[in-house]
C-alpha cells in the first residue's frame, strides 16, 4: 500500500497495491489505521487502481476504515475500481455509504 | 478405460492464510483449459478464495489442518469441491444468510456464501459438526468462440 497526504485539502489517498483477501487485509488494516490516525484527514480516498483481485475480505476492510474515518469526521470514497472489484461491493450495498468517485485523484 | 471425468486435479495444503492466493491461482490455471472469459475466471477465483478462507478461519479456527480441493472439468463445466476436517457448521441455513457472520470481531462481512452462490451456477454445503465441511460449486463456461464458429459454419 502507498499513501499520500495532501495537507492543504486534508485529503488522504490510500492506494492499495496488493490483492485483497483475508491474508493481506490484516496488514492493510494496520497500515491504513496508522495513516488515518497520523494524518487526521477530512477526506479519505481508497484508490483501487492497482487491485487485481479482491474477495469479501475487502468489504470488511473498507467498512472498518470507514468507521474509523467517521470518528475523525472524515468522508470516505473509492476510486479506480475495476469491474470485478465493483461487483463485490455492489452485492452488499456498501456503495451507498462509500461512493465511487469517477474522476481520477492525485 | 477412459476416465469418467475429462480432467481432474487434487490439491491439499495447510490451513495457512497465505495459501488463499495459491489455491485460487492454482484452480484458475487448471480451469483455463476450458478457455473461460476474464470475468468467469475472476468469479471462480473469488468463489475459491471465499471457500478456502472459510475453511481456514471457521473450519479450523486458524489452527493447523489440511484444506483439500478437488477440481473436475466435465464437458463445458467446472466442479470445485473445497473441504476441511474442522469443526463443521451447526446451522447451514443461518451461515448462508447474507451479512451473517459468526466472527464479526474479525471484520468479516458475512458475504462469503452469498458470493459463492451468485458467482457460481450451483453451490452445495455438506457439513457435520465435529467432522468437517465440504462445499461443492459448479459453473458452466460459456463456449462463445465455438458457438460463433458454428454459426459461421451454418451460414457458409
Amino acid at each position: 500500500m502507498k499513501s499520500k497526504f495532501y495537507e492543504e485539502d486534508k485529503l488522504l489517498v490510500l492506494e492499495i497495491t496488493e490483492e485483497i483477501d483475508h491474508h493481506t487485509t490484516e496488514e492493510l488494516r494496520r497500515k491504513m489505521d496508522n495513516e488515518i490516525e497520523r494524518c487526521m484527514p477530512r477526506e479519505v480516498v481508497f484508490d483501487f487502481g492497482s487491485v487485481a483481485f479482491m474477495d469479501s475480505a475487502g468489504i470488511g476492510m473498507v467498512i472498518g476504515r470507514y468507521k474509523l474515518a467517521k470518528m475523525f469526521g472524515a468522508s470516505v470514497c473509492m476510486t479506480n475500481v475495476r469491474k470485478s472489484v465493483k461487483k463485490i461491493f455492489e452485492m452488499c450495498g456498501i456503495l451507498r455509504l462509500i461512493p465511487i468517485l469517477e474522476e481520477k485523484i492525485g | 478405460m477412459r476416465n469418467r471425468y475429462e480432467n481432474e486435479m487434487k490439491l491439499e495444503f495447510l490451513s495457512k492464510s497465505n495459501n488463499e492466493a495459491f489455491a485460487r491461482i492454482a484452480v484458475a490455471a487448471f480451469v483455463s483449459q476450458l478457455d473461460p472469459t476474464i470475468e468467469e475466471l475472476a468469479d471462480i477465483k473469488t468463489a475459491v478464495s471465499e471457500a478456502v478462507t472459510n475453511a481456514i478461519i471457521h473450519g479450523y479456527e486458524e489452527k493447523e489442518g489440511m484444506v483439500k480441493i478437488v477440481c473436475k472439468l466435465i464437458g463445458n463445466s467446472v466442479v470445485i469441491e473445497v473441504s476441511d476436517t474442522g469443526k463443521g457448521i451447526e446451522n447451514i441455513e443461518l451461515a448462508k444468510q447474507p451479512l451473517y457472520t459468526s466472527k464479526p470481531n474479525l471484520e468479516r462481512s458475512g458475504m462469503g456464501f452469498t458470493i459463492m452462490e451468485s458467482f457460481m451456477d450451483e453451490m452445495k454445503i455438506e457439513s457435520v459438526v465435529g467432522l468437517g465441511t465440504k462445499v461443492t460449486m459448479k459453473k458452466k463456461i460459456e463456449q462463445e468462440v465455438s458457438q460463433k464458429e458454428e454459426d459461421c459454419a451454418i451460414k457458409a
